[in-house]
């Protein structure tokens, strides 16, 4: 093996400033040229704040607002520190907590979606079934129309993937700021 | 349902018109005809010393394993210091010692399990310096291996297998970095970022605060998928939306996971001169794929009996990405545990008891079916080994491969690297049960328990990276028991396949007579299956049984624990 310390020695350095520095800098560098709002993570603004980014989920418990999955971080949607649940199929505390209407966010059965943390506990989206279930809480709490309701979230729709697998989904964010803009 | 399946039935067309390009640009690129970066290559053998001159088996494993050595120190020192180095936004410390470890030992086997999580205990310096540098060469120590291997079975009474560091080096750039620069374009395009930020902080809707973690996403993403790495950026891996965006973002992910595994028959077959070679094997290897895709939808789509007419659908949507449904999410596991990937867009620990079962039973035949870049394939090539001696004492005959007779010594090494697997799965996790280590581990109580222990030990044997993730594997015991599963399971095969190979590549080749057992055509490839699914998957019936099996007999019968 002696003899071979030599090549992998130099390998390792010449690949660690290829492979670790100069790669992952020009792509930084490139795609911040191209595509700044995607690489700096399709943040959000509202009259010059931040609200979140497009990609990832934020909770809402308002009933005014559009309503997003269960999150299993510890605070719901923390983004600085993803996670699901990992609570297996035959968990008893996991049936516990889809039993429990409050949780569950309603009477059963409900859409699966609605009663389950999503893998990463950051999901974006709900599906389109789960989210027209809602809209006469939130045309209530608001005291509009139904129907401006359910066209601030069929504004915010996106599938089936390619157009035919799975099913219609809503951006949760995405609808909740189409709900808060001002009727033009 | 049936969309589904069209879907499936498209992906896999698409992946055999991947594979069957990539394989005679694999094969430029190791004959030494592709030339493009001729003055870089150069440079770094005149640097390194290195004269292109031909090495026997045990100069080929030697340099391997010097070359594991230097990638494992670095990696370790970089972890263990990543307080004093830059690019360290968030300001965090030393990795904890035998974290470190664990961590270099992953990535340095091509495995990334990972016993931390990303965004909250490694610096964008670890991040790019360390781990995406394991990244591209433990992958191209793989490809390299691999390689080596196919040239012993073409050459005809040669002595060397070809120069490591010339296939290291020209697996990196002419099949890796192009298809990762390409990989992260696409990715960001898609909204993957690739920032030196650290984290943003928004103001949401409802008023409260959110601090959004950041960083250089998507050129680690590209590799860690193309080079089937699976060590995420963030803890939440491929299913972070920021780490898989959109329904193109997953299947181009898959594409990249199985792109090269997929193209390796073709560049064997290329190679010994013979495509009927290489097409059989790649039939293999789609066969049982789509069995265990099958397999795994089905489990899935039946969803739990626990909760009828609690949810709507039945199907259980516990760590599922709404984006990506029932279709795309089995995919990606099949995808990610048929190869040693390990990325996961779902928490597998979530999975149906016999949905769960799959990706475990995709590792324990030790990842053959296309598996991991390269390592899939030397795989392969040892049950391939094992499937004509079988057929040789079926009719009588001295068994031979591509002209190579496969005597004692070949078929000894051959069964060596059996007792890997059962080894690294069933031993550890005995020990890790009798010395007390799991039960303070696993999450849930009943079966889900046994599977969850059985699992990791299973995804670092098999260096695949993906986890039950409610085991808690981030203890001293793990860290280290766990890491020396990735080893044996990298070296075990490693170091007996490249011994085959010096032998074979020795051997002159006979001539084909009327006598011949094929190695193409249907009847090979049934029997190659066969072989691996008796040789590979008997051993483990009785730990399944005990655990997704016995789980999902409870559930039926309303059981949970």
């Amino acid at each position: 093996m002696i003899p071979q310390l030599r090549p992998a020695l130099v390998m390792m350095g010449a690949f660690t400033v290829l492979l670790g520095l100069a790669y992952p800098l020009a792509m930084t560098g490139i795609t911040q040229g191209t595509m700044p709002r995607q690489a700096d993570g399709s943040l959000v603004t509202r009259g010059g704040t931040v609200v979140g980014s497009a990609l990832i989920g934020q909770s809402f418990t308002r009933p005014g607002y559009l309503h997003p999955r269960p999150s299993a971080t510890d605070p719901a949607y923390d983004a600085g520190s993803s996670t699901g649940s990992n609570l297996g199929p035959s968990s008893a505390a996991l049936l516990a907590q889809v039993r429990d209407p409050a949780t569950a966010g309603g009477p059963a059965p409900v859409p699966s979606v609605m009663a389950t943390a999503s893998a990463s506990g950051l999901d974006p989206h709900i599906t389109l079934r789960a989210a027209l279930r809602q809209v006469d809480r939130i045309a209530a709490a608001r005291g509009v129309p139904p129907a401006d309701v359910e066209a601030a979230i069929r504004g915010a729709v996106t599938g089936p993937a390619f157009g035919f697998v799975g099913e219609p989904i809503v951006n949760v964010l995405g609808a909740n700021l189409a709900l808060d803009a001002p009727k033009g | 349902m049936a969309a589904d399946l069209i879907f499936f039935a498209l992906f896999l067309a698409g992946l055999t018109l991947l594979g069957m390009a990539l394989g005679p640009w694999m094969a430029r690129v190791f004959t030494g005809g592709v030339r493009f970066l001729a003055p870089i290559e150069a440079a770094l053998y005149r640097a390194a010393g290195v004269t292109g001159q031909g090495q026997g088996w045990r100069a080929y494993a030697a340099a391997v394993l010097a070359f594991n050595a230097a990638g494992f120190v670095l990696l370790y020192l970089i972890l263990r210091l990543q307080g004093f180095l830059p690019f360290n936004p968030q300001g965090f410390g030393a990795m904890e010692a035998s974290q470190a470890f664990n961590t270099a030992v992953s990535f340095m086997t091509n495995t990334n399990w990972q016993s931390y999580g990303g965004e909250t205990t490694v610096s964008h310096f670890s991040q790019m310096a360390g781990l995406t540098v394991q990244n591209f060469v433990s992958a191209a120590t793989g490809i390299a291996v691999a390689v080596a291997v196919v040239r012993g079975l073409a050459a005809r009474s040669v002595a060397d297998l070809g120069n490591f560091w010339i296939d290291l080096t020209r697996a990196t750039l002419y099949l890796l970095l192009p298809g990762a620069i390409l990989i992260t374009l696409v990715l960001v395009w898609q909204g993957m970022p690739q920032t030196l930020a650290g984290s943003v902080t928004a103001t949401t809707l409802e008023g409260a605060r959110q601090v959004i973690a950041q960083g250089p996403v998507a050129s680690q993403a590209a590799i860690k998928m193309l080079g089937t790495n699976g060590g995420g950026f963030f803890n939440a891996n491929a299913a972070h939306p920021y780490e898989n965006a959109t329904a193109l973002t997953n299947l181009v992910q898959i594409y990249a996971i199985l792109a090269i595994p997929a193209a390796f028959p073709f560049f064997f077959g290329h190679m010994v001169g013979d495509r009927r070679q290489g097409r059989a094997i790649f039939a293999a290897m789609s066969v049982m794929f789509v069995g265990v895709l099958l397999a795994a939808y089905f489990a899935e789509a039946a969803g739990n009996p626990l909760y009828a007419g609690l949810t709507d659908p039945g199907v259980g949507m516990e760590g599922k990405e709404t984006r990506f449904g029932l279709a795309q999410t089995v995919l990606f596991v099949v995808a990610t545990t048929v190869a040693s990937c390990g990325a996961v867009n779902a928490m597998h620990d979530s999975l149906m008891a016999l949905g769960g079962m799959i990706p475990l039973f995709n590792m324990l035949l030790g990842e053959i079916i296309y598996g991991g870049v390269g390592a899939g394939f030397y795989g392969m090539v040892l049950y391939v080994v094992l499937t004509v001696f079988i057929a040789g004492l079926m009719v009588g005959r001295t068994p031979e491969w591509l002209g190579k007779k496969i005597e004692p010594r070949e078929m000894k090494l051959a069964s060596l690297t059996l007792l890997v697997m059962p080894v690294g799965v069933l031993v550890l996790s005995a020990l890790s049960i009798l010395t007390g280590n799991a039960q303070g581990s696993v999450q849930d109580a009943g079966p889900h328990g046994l599977t969850e222990l059985i699992y990791a030990y299973t995804s670092g044997t098999a260096n695949n990276g993906s986890a039950f993730a409610g085991f808690g594997a981030n203890t001293t015991w793990h860290n280290t028991m766990i890491g020396l599963a990735m080893l044996v399971g990298r070296w075990g095969y490693v170091i007996p396949v490249l011994a085959i190979a010096g032998g074979l590549a020795a051997k002159p080749r006979a001539p084909e007579t009327a006598g011949t057992f094929p190695t193409h055509g249907l009847s090979f490839t049934v029997l190659l299956v066969v072989t691996i699914l008796i040789v590979g998957a008997l051993t483990f019936l009785p730990v399944l049984a005990l655990g997704p099996i016995a789980e999902h007999v409870s559930i039926a019968a309303g059981q949970a624990f």
